[in-house]
């Protein structure tokens, strides 16, 4: 049995238009979600770092 | 039968045979506790430093999944729940890999991972991105249903634009399907072994911090520094 997608897509992408950039929202979703995705890993502390770094010292 | 006392075979002369060659060029090059070492240096303890490795798990994802699909066709991928199921596995391990490879991306340039001797590594990495952009296209267009017709004719255009239209026919399904399941794959795993071989080499690039303490301490070794264990950074 072939389901349907959970959103409606049948209508022409949106889009984001600024000066000659021109994204579809799907695009501008993953790339947001890219950024998000990589400054929590800059952000968020790894487990057991301290202690790692204490061991070799 | 007579018994023949023979003297002893003498030690056969060192072998200049190509494997003994290969086998001493690789193993000076890459030793074995640098090649499975058993630790990585305390520095790799962040978020940051996984994104590699995540791109080799989806990597390995999509080669599974797409052997399992190549096995069984497209009417199979189409018409079929558990077809549909490895064909979406396909796909979103695809996302994935690309989503996970931009953040290491991200992450490798604004850290400069080219510093210190590793620009083979960065250099392999970036290509290594950019023959799987072709190799995702040849996948969409190689899906044998509408969506494939019309970015193959929209990217046919893209490739005439730019020259190389004789050479990739992105509407012919036979040579976009070579493509897409041997030429590229390999190219990727490829590129892939040896980004993976040459990190193995040169090491994880440092934060700028520790490469700067390294170089002050190499310029003005002290005991005090010696014994504050601040020399290496690196975990046996």
């Amino acid at each position: 049995m072939v389901m349907g997608a959970v959103f409606n897509l049948d209508h022409p992408a949106h889009t984001v238009d600024w000066s000659f950039i021109h994204l579809s929202v799907a695009n501008v979703v993953v790339i947001v979600l890219m950024l998000i995705v990589f400054f929590l890993a800059i952000l968020l502390p790894f487990p057991n770092a301290k202690s790692r770094r204490g061991d070799a010292s | 039968m007579s018994s023949v006392s023979s003297p002893p075979p003498a030690s056969p002369a060192p072998s200049k045979s190509w494997t003994v060659k290969v086998r001493e060029k690789a193993v000076e090059a890459l030793p074995p506790e640098r090649l499975l070492p058993n630790g990585q240096p305390t520095y790799v303890a962040s978020w940051i430093y996984l994104f590699g490795v995540a791109s080799i798990a989806s990597l390995i994802v999509i080669i599974a999944s797409g052997c399992i699909i190549a096995l069984k066709g497209p009417a199979w991928w189409h018409y079929t729940g558990v077809g549909h199921f490895f064909n979406s596995i396909h796909l979103w391990s695809v996302e994935l890999f690309f989503f996970v490879m931009v953040v290491h991306l991200w992450g490798k340039y604004w850290m400069a991972a080219w510093r210190g001797g590793r620009a083979r590594v960065w250099m392999t990495g970036a290509v290594t991105f950019l023959v799987a952009v072709p190799c995702a296209l040849t996948g969409y267009v190689s899906q044998q249903n509408f969506d494939a017709q019309w970015i193959s004719t929209q990217a046919k255009d893209a490739m005439n634009s730019v020259g190389v239209g004789a050479f990739f026919n992105l509407t012919n399904f036979g040579q976009m399907y070579s493509y897409h399941v041997l030429l590229l794959p390999i190219a990727v795993v490829g590129l892939v072994a040896a980004h993976v071989l040459l990190v193995r080499r040169n090491g994880v690039v440092p934060p700028f911090e520790l490469e700067q303490r390294r170089a002050a301490l190499a310029a003005a070794p002290s005991p005090a520094d010696a014994a504050d264990g601040t020399t290496g950074g690196m975990q046996s």
